[in-house]
């Protein structure tokens, strides 16, 4: 049931989404498409999730391990997608001004 | 804790994750007009942020160490590439992100799937975890490679090899057989490994045989894949917040595409397994009208070009990918503003495929102070030839090609151009008469109205600058 309702979920979503951007100038499109892109890190929730699971600093099992290494990874290449895509929309947006 | 404690937690987090998600939708939004585009994405900032922060408050997590060493570490990193990358370099930087993001993705599922074990996951968690590892990986791979062909690591022209497509279709057909025998059968573990390897090397093949000129079509694809990816990953989870924020970025880079796409009228199949746009040289020769032997070129020089233009009510600058690669973007602003010093009005005509990604040159040009309310669209622009006396074609060719209406001979033929040839006279910056990206003759050169100047882009308008100061 929770497969079904989660597609409820994201076909909603998506069409909200087809109807937010069908409007954008293309002026636009660079910002919107590193600003979404930032959006897409979103998934560093879930590497989070997966790291701070684990109950040791340290773990004991090779198991847990590879949990804490691949977990530790998603955690730093979400961030850089969501830091740097935030920041580096900010900056070409900073610079879009209108005749004075 | 008690359970009520626990499930008034739950309840709360599930809340705010629902405020995240309307900071995105609404930070989308504003993102679609320029005057209120930065707020846009400060809000979805914010609501990333927020989101973030309440996930460390989850009863799953049980230590901080490792979440905070890795978010300072991609955090430094995320900031000084934002910081240190030049804006002619935004299709890498794009590129590069979202590969990050499908990694991430991947590596999410993939770590689900180690902690609660093959054992512990239904099919339902099995198909996603499969769907996920495989979208993750394609964008990574398909990214690394675009970022790579943009970069100038790998050659831009389309690599190929007999039976490629048939190649990449029957690889993809066993990567979706393979995840739904994975959910079917969890104990077969070497389905895993099989999907990981298989969806990195569809990566590499999907974007092997895809040139130079199609990449805004790419990365906007890829981008909608890492958002599909992130999506996947909170089907995953079951985590809603996830699930939502990945949809509205899979549709977002999927309107961008068919943009594109439309852009340079050819389907996506087309650009996906086409293998066009790396300088074919045996594009559009015998059959197109005008070829470059026949067309009578007249030459001009600076000096002239100052003195029409000076005399010219309106001027319209159309700027192609060649201005960016000479870095010329701050000394068209310059001319642009000696000639509204003179009383001319100036525009800039912006083609959809202008630059390397979707809206690329509006940046570059807003970086060189050009307000944006002078960047005028096709369509716009179009409206405005017929009353423009000064056409200045600067690095761009394809999108200004005649034959893309005349000629349904031409490789080009049904693609939308700038309507140049309606204005009063143009003028076209160029090195020398060597066909654009598509490899296609221009007859809007040989043309009555037409003259060329030959040269680098940025010298030549420096020339001008000069020109335009001597004759004030």
């Amino acid at each position: 049931m929770d497969l079904i309702f989660n597609l409820f979920v994201f076909v909603l979503a998506s069409f909200v989404g087809f109807e937010l951007i069908s409007k954008v100038p293309p002026t636009l499109h660079t910002p919107l498409m590193s600003g979404a892109n930032a959006i897409s890190g979103i998934t560093l929730i879930g590497a989070v999730l997966i790291t701070g699971s684990l109950p040791l600093l340290l773990p004991e099992s090779t198991a847990d391990w590879v949990v804490g290494i691949l977990g530790f990874l998603a955690i730093v290449f979400a961030t850089v997608n969501v830091v740097g895509g935030f920041m580096v929309t900010d900056r070409m947006l900073e610079m879009f001004k209108k005749k004075k | 804790m008690g359970a009520e404690t626990s499930s008034f937690l739950d309840s709360a987090i599930m809340l705010l994750y629902l405020v995240a998600t309307s900071f995105f939708i609404i930070g989308i939004k504003r993102l679609g007009s320029a005057g209120t585009a930065r707020s846009g994405n400060q809000l979805a900032a914010i609501g990333m942020l927020l989101g973030v922060a309440v996930t460390l408050f989850d009863q799953q997590i049980l230590r901080y160490e490792w979440i905070v060493a890795g978010m300072v570490l991609g955090g430094l990193v995320g900031a000084v590439l934002a910081r240190s990358v030049a804006m002619t370099s935004m299709p890498e930087l794009v590129a590069l992100f979202n590969g990050l993001g499908g990694a991430a993705s991947a590596l999410v599922a993939w770590g689900e799937w180690e902690r609660v074990g093959a054992a512990g996951l239904g099919p339902d968690a099995l198909v996603t975890i499969g769907l996920s590892l495989l979208i993750g990986s394609i964008t990574l791979t398909g990214s690394l490679m675009a970022f790579g062909k943009l970069n100038g690591f790998i050659t831009g022209k389309p690599i190929t090899f007999p039976a490629q497509n048939i190649l990449t279709i029957v690889l993809m057909a066993a990567m979706l057989v393979a995840s739904g025998l994975f959910a079917w059968d969890p104990s077969m573990e070497m389905l895993f490994w099989i999907i990981l390897g298989g969806s990195l090397l569809l990566g590499v093949l999907t974007v092997l045989p895809i040139g130079g000129a199609d990449m805004p079509v790419v990365i906007s694809l890829l981008n909608s894949y890492s958002g599909l990816a992130a999506s996947m990953a909170g089907f995953v989870l079951n985590n809603p917040l996830l699930i939502v924020s990945g949809a509205l970025v899979g549709a977002a880079g999927l309107i961008l595409t068919n943009i594109m796409c439309v852009a340079m009228n050819r389907s996506l199949l087309n650009v996906l397994f086409g293998s066009f746009g790396g300088g074919d040289s045996t594009a559009g020769g015998a059959d197109s009208a005008g070829t470059a032997t026949d067309m009578i070129i007249k030459e001009t020089n600076a000096d002239d070009i100052a003195i029409q233009c000076g005399y010219a009510n309106k001027v319209v600058i159309v700027p192609g990918y060649g201005l960016a690669v000479a870095q010329a973007q701050h000394v068209v602003k310059e001319v642009a503003t000696l000639l509204e010093q003179k009383g001319v009005e100036v525009l800039y005509g912006i083609h959809p495929v202008a630059g390397r990604m979707p809206g690329h040159m509006n940046v570059l040009l807003a970086e060189a102070d050009v307000p944006y309310d002078q960047l005028y669209d096709m369509e716009q622009i179009n409206s405005e030839f017929s009353t423009t006396d000064v056409v200045l074609i600067i690095g761009a060719n394809d999108v200004v090609n005649p034959a893309a209406k005349s000629n349904p001979g031409s490789p080009i033929y049904g693609m939308p151009v700038l309507n140049v040839q309606e204005a009063g006279r143009t003028i076209v910056f160029k090195r020398s008469l060597k066909p654009g990206f598509a490899g296609i003759e221009n007859e809007l050169f040989g043309a009555e109205q037409n003259q060329m100047f030959f040269g680098d882009a940025k010298k030549s308008l420096q020339d001008l600058v000069r020109a335009l100061k001597e004759n004030e």
